[in-house]
C-alpha cells in the first residue's frame, strides 16, 4: 500500500530521529532556534506573569468574533511576514557575497554561505510564506473585520466556520515554522517542479511540509471564503442594496468568488502529488504513464486567479482609503464594481502565461498573450477612476492615503512590466527571470502597501486609537526607498539575463547591482526597526489619540457609523441604509446619532474551543503524513471528524446580550472618548465633533446643540 | 452625495431598523452549502480534466486498457442503488413537510441501507480488479480512474454517516432548526453526490468501454 522509502523509518517516529533535527548542528539554524526559544519564552512568561490566560483563552483563542478572528489572521500575516523577509534578507546576503567565481566561501559553502540545498529551501519557504501565510492572512483577516461592518451586519454568517478558518490558516503557519527546526523545507521553489519533487528525487521530509502546510492553508481559505460570499449575500443591512454596497465589500466579493472555485483545484493538484509521494501513484511521474505538464496545468489553474485574489482586495482598500481623503464619493462607482468582476472572470482564462516556453503551441501561446494583456483594461478603468476620485477634490496626504497612493504608483509599474510579459515572445527571453520576479514583486508590494494603508486607515476602528504620524511616514519613506533598491536592478538584471533561484551569481559583472539590492534591504531592515518604532509609540501615546466613531472625519460608509473600537455587537441598532455612502450622507443632513431609541436584546453567537482543538488536530494530522507517523495521522482524523459530529450536538451555541449590557457598553465608550463634559469639545454644524471637517448644512434651520449622551441631536430621533 | 436614482428626504429616512429580525437562519446555511458544493464541484472537475489529460494510449503503459477490464455491470449496479437511495432520501423530505418523525427516519434508514449496499458493490468492484493487478500504482492512467471511483465512494461514506448522525438527532431533537437546515443540506449533497455518479458513469465506466 504505502511507498517504499529511502532511509529509516520506526513505527513509532516514523521518520523522525535526532539526525532529523538540524538546529543541533547547523550554526545559522542553531541562532535562529535559540532566538526563537527565548521569544516563546518571554510571551509565555509574561502572560503567566500578567495573570493573563483566562483572559486569552476566553477573549481570543476560543472567539467566534470576526473582530478578533480578523486581528489574529493579521498577526498571523504579520508573523509570517517577518519570517518571509528574514528568508528575502539571507537571499540577498547570498547574492551579494558569491557573485563571480572568485568570491569566498564561508560555512561549508563554496560560495556565499548557504549551500545550494539551503538556499533552495530559502527560496520555496519564502515564495510560500509570502503568498499563502503572509498576504493571504492578512487580507483575509482585513476583510473579516471590515466587511461584517460595512454591511451592518452583527458577525458572520458562520462565525464557528471562521475560527476553523483561522485555526487551519494558523496549523499550515506552525507547520512552515517547525520546519525551519525539525527536518528540512523543500528546495524546489515554492510551486514545486514537476517531476522534482516526486520521490525519486526529492527523497525528504522537505515536499512533504510544503505540500501539507499548503493544503491547510488551502482548505482555510477555502471555508473562509464560503463565508465571506455567504455573509455578504445573506447578512446586509435593510436597504443595502446591492447598489450601495462599499467597493470593499464587492472587491471581498469578487475576490472570495475567486478564491472559492480556485482553491479547490490547487487541493486537487496537491492531493494528487500526495498520491504520488505516499501510495506511489503516477500522476506527474516521469514515465509510468504519468504526465508533466498536469501538475504545471492544475497548479497554474490555481495560481493565477490566486495572484487576482490578492490584488483585488488591495484594490478595494485603495478604492475605500482615496474617497475618504479626497473628501468626494467614489468616481466610476458601477465601472468598478464591474472592473472587479471583471478582473476575477479574466483571472480564469490566462494561467498558461506561466509557462509560455514549455512546448504550447504558437496559437496557445497567443490566445493567453492577448487575455493576459485583457486584464489592463479593467485595471486601467480602476486606476483612471481613482485618479479622477482625487481630482478637485479635498486630498489630505495622511499616511492611509500615502499608502494608498504608493500602491497606485507600483501598480503602474508592475502593470506596465505585467503586460510586457504578457508578450509569449518576450517570455521566451526572460522566462524564470529576474525581470519577471521584479515584476510581480511589484505586483505583491503594491498588495503590501495597500495593507499597510489598510491597517493605518481601520487600525482607530479596531483598536480606538489611531496610530502617530512621525514614525510612521520615516516607516513608509524607507520602505519606498527600500522597493527602488532592491527592484530596480532586478529589472535591470533580469533584461540582462539573469535567471532566478541563484545561489551563486556567475558574472563578477553584475556585483554592482547586488550591492544595491543589498542597500535596499538594509533600508528595509530600517524600515522594519521604523515600523516597530511605530507601533511602539502609538501604543505608548494611545490615551492622546483616542479615536472617535468616525476617525478620520471624513469616513463614508457603515464601519464609521459605530464606535472605535467596535464592540462585540457591532451595532447597537442594526442601521438602515438611504443611500450609497451613507455616513457621508448622514453627516451632511446632520444625522449623526450612533443609535436611536431605546437599546434592544442583541442575538449572538457563544464562544467555542472547538475551531481551536479542531486546527490542532489538523496540524497534528500533518505534521504525522509528514513525517509519515502513521498513528498520529490515523488518530487526527477520528478525532476531528468526531469533534465535528459532537459540535452538532452542542445546543447551547448563542447568547442574548440583555438591552442593559448594550446600555452599559455604548455609555462606556463615550465616557472613554470624552471623560469631562463634552463643552469644552468644538462642535461643528452638521458635521462630527473634534478634529473633523466642517461641512455645510443643507438647512440652516436645525438646531445643534450638545446633549449629556455625547451625540448630536437632531430633530427626530427615533426613526 | 449618492448617485442613487431616487433621491432621499432626509428628513423623513428611515435611519435605523429598530427589532430587525436579522436573517433566515436556514435560508443562509443553505446557501453556505451550495458554495460548499461549488468546491466540491471543482474538485471533481479537476479530476476528471486529469483523467482526460491521463487517457492517452501513453498514459496506459504496462496496464491493461480499459475496455479490457471495465465491467459495467457493477457500476451499472451501483447506479441503481444511488438513484433508489436520493428517491428515498427524497420521500423522507416529503415526509419532513409532513412533518412525520417516523416516516423521515424510516426512508432515511432506507437511504442509507441503500448507500451500503452502493459501497458494497463498489468495494467489490475495485477489490476485484485490484486482484487482477490492475491498482492504482499501476499507470497514470490507473491512478486518475481510481483517484476519481474512490473519491466518489469516500463521499458516499461521508453521506451514509452523515445520515446515521441525523437519525439520532431527530430521535434525541426532533425538527428543530438545526435538524432541519441539515436534513435539506444533506439532501442537496446526496443528490449532488448522485449527479456526479452520471459523470462518472459516463465518461470514466461507459467512455472506457470505447477506449
Amino acid at each position: 500500500m504505502f511507498v517504499h522509502l529511502q532511509g529509516p523509518w520506526s513505527p513509532l517516529l516514523g521518520r523522525l530521529s535526532a539526525e532529523q533535527l538540524p538546529f543541533l548542528h547547523i550554526p545559522i539554524i542553531e541562532y535562529t532556534f535559540a532566538v526563537v526559544v527565548l521569544l516563546g519564552l518571554v510571551v509565555v512568561g509574561a502572560v503567566t506573569y500578567l495573570g493573563k490566560w483566562g483572559y486569552l483563552w476566553r477573549g481570543w483563542l476560543t472567539t467566534v468574533d470576526h473582530k478578533r478572528i480578523g486581528v489574529m489572521y493579521i498577526l498571523i500575516g504579520l508573523v509570517m511576514l517577518l519570517r518571509g523577509f528574514a528568508d528575502a534578507f539571507m537571499i540577498r546576503l547570498q547574492q551579494a557575497m558569491a557573485v563571480g567565481p572568485h568570491s569566498p566561501g564561508y560555512m561549508g559553502a563554496i560560495h556565499g554561505y548557504l549551500t545550494p540545498f539551503h538556499i533552495g529551501q530559502i527560496f520555496a519557504a519564502h515564495g510560500l510564506i509570502m503568498v499563502v501565510f503572509a498576504a493571504t492572512p492578512l487580507l483575509v483577516g482585513l476583510m473579516n473585520i471590515i466587511v461584517p461592518l460595512q454591511i451592518g451586519a452583527r458577525d458572520m454568517a458562520y462565525p464557528y466556520l471562521n475560527a476553523m478558518g483561522l485555526w487551519l490558516t494558523a496549523g499550515g503557519a506552525a507547520l512552515v515554522m517547525a520546519s525551519l527546526f525539525i527536518g528540512n523545507f523543500a528546495h524546489g521553489g515554492w510551486y514545486g517542479f514537476v517531476p522534482y519533487f516526486e520521490l525519486s528525487y526529492s527523497p525528504g521530509v522537505g515536499v512533504d511540509y510544503w505540500m501539507w502546510a499548503f493544503q491547510l492553508s488551502a482548505i482555510g481559505t477555502s471555508l473562509g471564503s464560503i463565508n465571506l460570499i455567504a455573509t455578504i449575500v445573506k447578512m446586509r443591512a435593510p436597504g443595502m442594496t446591492w447598489m450601495r454596497l462599499p467597493i470593499f465589500t464587492w472587491a471581498s466579493l469578487s475576490t472570495n468568488l475567486i478564491a472559492l472555485t480556485s482553491f479547490p483545484v490547487l487541493m486537487v493538484s496537491l492531493a494528487l502529488l500526495g498520491l504520488d509521494r505516499y501510495l506511489g501513484t503516477h500522476f506527474y511521474t516521469a514515465g509510468m504513464g504519468g504526465n508533466l505538464m498536469l501538475y504545471n496545468d492544475l497548479f497554474w489553474i490555481w495560481g493565477h486567479p490566486e495572484v487576482y485574489f490578492l490584488i483585488l482586495p488591495a484594490f478595494g482598500i485603495m478604492s475605500e482609503i482615496i474617497p475618504t481623503f479626497s473628501e468626494k464619493t467614489l468616481f466610476g462607482y458601477a465601472t468598478m464594481v464591474i472592473a472587479s468582476f471583471a478582473i476575477g472572470g479574466v483571472s480564469w482564462g490566462v494561467w498558461l502565461h506561466h509557462f509560455f516556453t514549455m512546448a504550447a503551441a504558437p496559437s496557445v501561446n497567443s490566445f493567453y498573450s492577448v487575455t493576459t494583456m485583457l486584464v489592463g483594461i479593467p485595471t486601467g478603468v480602476k486606476v483612471f477612476n481613482w485618479i479622477f476620485t482625487m481630482y478637485r477634490g479635498r486630498v489630505r496626504f495622511e499616511l492611509p492615503m500615502m499608502w494608498a497612493l504608493l500602491a497606485l504608483f507600483l501598480l503602474l509599474v508592475g502593470g506596465m512590466t505585467g503586460m510586457m510579459n504578457a508578450f509569449a515572445s518576450n517570455d521566451y527571453m526572460w522566462h524564470n527571470g529576474i525581470f519577471v520576479v521584479a515584476h510581480f514583486h511589484m505586483m505583491v508590494l503594491l498588495i503590501a502597501a495597500s495593507i499597510f494603508g489598510a491597517v493605518e486607515y481601520w487600525f482607530p476602528k479596531v483598536f480606538g486609537f489611531r496610530l502617530e504620524q512621525k514614525w510612521g511616514k520615516l516607516f513608509f519613506w524607507f520602505m519606498v526607498l527600500g522597493t527602488g533598491f532592491v527592484f530596480v536592478p532586478m529589472f535591470i538584471l533580469g533584461l540582462a539575463g539573469m535567471t532566478r533561484r541563484l545561489d551563486y551569481i556567475p558574472y563578477a559583472a553584475w556585483a554592482p547591482y547586488m550591492q544595491i539590492e543589498m542597500i535596499g534591504i538594509a533600508l528595509y531592515v530600517m524600515a522594519l526597526a521604523f515600523f516597530l518604532a511605530h507601533l511602539y509609540v502609538s501604543l505608548r501615546d494611545r490615551s492622546k489619540n483616542l479615536a472617535e466613531a468616525d476617525a478620520w472625519g471624513t469616513g463614508r460608509s457603515l464601519e464609521w457609523m459605530t464606535h472605535s473600537p467596535v464592540p462585540s455587537y457591532n451595532f447597537a441598532i442594526t442601521p438602515h441604509i438611504n443611500t450609497r455612502d451613507e455616513w457621508a450622507w448622514r453627516k451632511e443632513n446632520g444625522l449623526t446619532e450612533l443609535h436611536a431609541g431605546e437599546y434592544e436584546p442583541i442575538h449572538m453567537p457563544k464562544n467555542t474551543g472547538v475551531p481551536l482543538v479542531i486546527g490542532a488536530f489538523f496540524f497534528a494530522l500533518a505534521f504525522g503524513l509528514t513525517w509519515r507517523i502513521w498513528w498520529l495521522s490515523l488518530i487526527s482524523v477520528v478525532l476531528i471528524v468526531l469533534m465535528i459530529i459532537l459540535r452538532s450536538f452542542q445546543k447551547d451555541t448563542d447568547m442574548t446580550i440583555p438591552p442593559e449590557e448594550v446600555e452599559r457598553t455604548e455609555k462606556r465608550a463615550i465616557d472613554t472618548l470624552y471623560p469631562s463634559s463634552r463643552a469644552d469639545v468644538p462642535v461643528y454644524p452638521g458635521g462630527t465633533v473634534g478634529t473633523a471637517t466642517a461641512y455645510q448644512r443643507l438647512s440652516a434651520s436645525e438646531d445643534v446643540g450638545v446633549s449629556s449622551t455625547g451625540t448630536l441631536p437632531h430633530a427626530s430621533v427615533d426613526r | 452625495m449618492s448617485s442613487s436614482a431616487v433621491s432621499i428626504d432626509p428628513k423623513t429616512a428611515s435611519l435605523w431598523a429598530r427589532h430587525y429580525p436579522g436573517h433566515d437562519f436556514i435560508g443562509t446555511r443553505t446557501f453556505g452549502f451550495w458554495l460548499y458544493m461549488l468546491t466540491d464541484a471543482m474538485v471533481y472537475a479537476a479530476l476528471f480534466a486529469s483523467l482526460v489529460v491521463l487517457s492517452h494510449a501513453s498514459n496506459m503503459i504496462g496496464g491493461p486498457t480499459p475496455k479490457n477490464f471495465i465491467n459495467p455491470i457493477y457500476a451499472y449496479g451501483e447506479t441503481i442503488a444511488l438513484f433508489a437511495s436520493v428517491l428515498t432520501y427524497g420521500l423522507a423530505m416529503v415526509n419532513l413537510k409532513k412533518g412525520s418523525r417516523s416516516g423521515v427516519t424510516g426512508w432515511i434508514l432506507l437511504s442509507a441501507i441503500l448507500g451500503v449496499v452502493y459501497l458494497g458493490l463498489s468495494i467489490t468492484d475495485n477489490t476485484h480488479l485490484f486482484q487482477q493487478g490492475i491498482t492504482p500504482q499501476t499507470n497514470g492512467f490507473l491512478s486518475a480512474f481510481f483517484a476519481i471511483v474512490i473519491y466518489h465512494a469516500l463521499h458516499i461514506v461521508v453521506g451514509v454517516a452523515w445520515m446515521l448522525v441525523m437519525l439520532i438527532q431527530i430521535a434525541t431533537e426532533g425538527f428543530s432548526q438545526n435538524v432541519v437546515y441539515r436534513l435539506i443540506n444533506l439532501r442537496l449533497f446526496w443528490h449532488f453526490q448522485a449527479v456526479i455518479w452520471v459523470f462518472v458513469f459516463v465518461f470514466v465506466y461507459l467512455q472506457g468501454l470505447l477506449v
